[in-house]
């Protein structure tokens, strides 16, 4: 039963080990190629944990998220160039208020793009992309095409990549904590009762409008903190790359590879997939075939495990363990096929503990 | 501004948007029937162009001609891609997953369309590719009409299947009510198989004319998606008439700005337009109020 459902210790030492190896990763290994893809996956465990806690908690699919990450980019890259800042730790300073940045730029966002429905939310946050990304390149202080490059971080060669990888480290660790509060607060069911059934939510009494802006705000701040970290690490920045369109769906990947919703689901499948993608695309010698691998992994994924890796684990784990008649089909995916969404497993946590609406 | 380049402008706007309207109302029709967003069209019409570069260069066969082989092609693997891939996604969180299936797609493809033919710039010529007309005092090339007149012809031939045939029928009971029309006898996983068949043949001949009129490499269908889901949304979701408006608003917009103002500025008007638009009727130009309960 502990692996199906583990109690409150067995969850503390699994998340302590968890982030003992996070720390001390980079002083175990010490080849720049992997602390480089290492430096990335945190970078993405981190970015698709707060993207999740928007899109994976409300069902509204942003693909507009890349809009932070750029403005993070370029609030570091811009104020640091601007004050001609010589590199070093200070220029880490500039993380949280690109963080900040990115949170003031989601609320006008988010105002006007929560205001239509799931399939045009979509196509508005596309949308609301690309006019970041032309207004990078078009305008003047953003120094268009040419991009902008930053002043050398300057730390020692042998370890180049360890401040990057540690600031990202406490971005991850901040982000999933915070998710983790939001999941088992108040606010979280909110979130989960607006995916099952926002009208309901909404006749229940639960502001859907605001909790859904809150909940797209703090979710832009991790991610455009990651984006500041990024324009340092990589030292230039462009705008197709800084806003780049593919950004949001590989996000969405991870998360959905993992498992939507849940909180281990995205930093998992951000490890996974970003190491892999990664990793294919320095040891292949042909050059794309790791798109083609990619891709064909992830639909034999939504065809054998339709709902992520993990959850589907979780449920084989627990039909072994209880083989009949227990309820173990309480996050089922038949609940896609009767067409009745069922509230999962994740959002009946707080209802145990006695919390209304 | 030079007399008659606001004409050319619009002329050149009509008849490229007649080519969107094509590639949108494809994906207008899929959203309409199966409820999903399908991000794998952009890709399909670059796939469709690569086939008639192949088509051309391996075997001489020309544009147009090609097109007898391309349309069918491209009607399979829609047809294979629905029963594979789209007929497993289940009705809770079905817009994330369709977004998420329909990106693996496009990356294996644009993957094998890299591998094959590399990231360099292809374009599709023809005689009627180079050649001019001459009209308001510009060039305007042959292929820009020959492109639009088939473009019309394809969407005139997908309303008479829509509202002369059984299947079209079909397909919009599906549209207005799924559960209804299964109850009235309409095999919806059959019409669901061919909507989605049908949505991606019309992007064969998308594909070509998108070829003709401009350069293209697998990376092109990012932009391309962005913009016919724009279309498609501005239009009102599932109308295929709104998408038709809609590729028109989108085209003509940005040609206008491009010359009466300035190019650099005429894609991101088009975008404020678009939200603006949708800020003012969420259900887009000729979208019906809540197509479906979400």
């Amino acid at each position: 039963m502990s692996l199906v459902n583990p109690t409150k210790s067995t969850k503390r030492i699994g998340l302590l080990l968890a982030v003992i190896v996070l720390v001390a990763f980079p002083l175990i290994f010490n080849n720049p190629t992997v602390t480089t893809i290492a430096t990335y996956c945190v970078m993405y465990m981190a970015i698709a944990t707060a993207w999740n806690s928007f899109s994976g908690f409300t069902g509204y699919v942003s693909l507009g998220h890349a809009i932070f990450f750029g403005t993070g980019a370029y609030t570091l890259s811009l104020i640091s160039t601007g004050l001609n800042m010589s590199g070093g730790f200070p220029v880490f300073a500039l993380v949280p208020v690109a963080g900040i940045a990115a949170g003031a730029l989601a609320i006008p966002i988010g105002f006007v793009a929560l205001r239509t429905k799931r399939h045009t939310f979509v196509v508005i946050t596309i949308a609301a992309f690309f006019i970041f990304q032309l207004l990078a390149e078009n305008l003047g202080f953003t120094k268009g095409s040419e991009g902008v490059t930053l002043a050398p971080g300057g730390f020692a060669a042998s370890d180049y990549n360890n401040p990057f990888y540690y600031a990202s480290a406490v971005i991850l660790i901040l982000t999933v904590f915070l998710v983790w509060h939001i999941k088992r607060s108040r606010f979280g069911l909110q979130l989960f009762a607006i995916r099952d059934e926002e009208s309901r939510a909404r006749s229940l009494g639960v502001k859907v409008d605001r909790v859904k802006l809150v909940s797209f705000v703090l979710s832009a701040i991790p991610v455009g903190m990651i984006g500041a970290i990024w324009a340092y690490f990589i030292g230039q920045i462009y705008p197709q790359f800084a806003f780049a369109a593919s950004f949001d769906v590989t996000v969405a990947l991870m998360c959905f590879f993992g498992g939507l919703g849940t909180l281990a689901g995205p930093v998992f499948g951000a490890l996974v997939l970003e190491a892999l993608q990664r990793y294919l695309v320095l040891s292949l010698t042909i050059q794309n075939l790791y798109l083609i691998i990619y891709g064909l992994l992830f639909l034999a994924v939504i065809v054998l495990l339709p709902e992520g890796v993990l959850p589907s684990i979780k449920k084989q784990i627990s039909k072994r363990l209880l083989p009949t008649g227990a309820d173990v089909s309480f996050n089922s995916p038949d609940s896609a096929t009767s067409g009745i969404p069922q509230a999962s497993a994740a959002n009946k946590e707080p209802v145990k503990e006695g919390k209304a609406l | 501004m030079s007399a008659g380049t606001l004409e050319m402008a619009i002329l050149d706007g009509i008849l490229t948007g007649g080519v969107y309207a094509l590639m949108a109302a494809g994906l207008t029709l899929i959203f309409g029937v199966l409820d999903m967003i399908n991000i794998a069209q952009g890709i399909f019409v670059i796939l469709g162009a690569y086939a008639s570069y192949s088509l051309e260069h391996s075997f001489g066969i020309g544009l147009f001609e090609g097109l007898i082989i391309t349309i069918p092609a491209m009607f399979l693997l829609g047809a294979f891609i629905e029963w594979a891939f789209i007929r497993r996604l289940g009705e809770y969180n079905r817009v994330s997953m369709s977004i998420l299936v329909t990106y693996a797609v496009t990356i294996v493809i644009e993957g094998v369309l890299l591998l094959h033919f590399g990231s360099n710039y292809r374009s599709l010529t023809a005689s009627y590719v180079t050649q001019s007309f001459h009209v308001f005092g510009n060039y305007l090339p042959k292929i820009y009409l020959y492109g639009f007149l088939l473009a019309l012809a394809s969407v005139l031939v997908l309303y008479f299947i829509l509202y002369k045939t059984r299947l079209g029928v079909s397909v919009r009971a599906a549209m207005d009510n799924r559960f209804a029309a299964q109850l009235v006898g309409v095999e919806v996983k059959r019409v669901s198989t061919l909507t989605f068949a049908i949505g991606v043949a019309v992007t064969a001949v998308g594909g070509m004319v998108f070829g003709a009129v401009q350069p293209f490499t697998p990376n092109s269908s990012y932009d391309l998606i962005s913009r016919l889901l724009t279309i498609v949304v501005l239009g009102g979701l599932g109308s295929v008439g709104g998408a038709l408006v809609g590729a028109l608003v989108m085209v003509v917009v940005e040609d206008i700005i491009s010359v009466a103002w300035t190019p650099t500025w005429a894609t991101l008007i088009y975008f404020a337009v678009l939200v603006i638009v949708l800020l003012l009727k969420p259900q887009g130009l000729f979208g019906q109020r809540e197509v479906r309960a979400q």
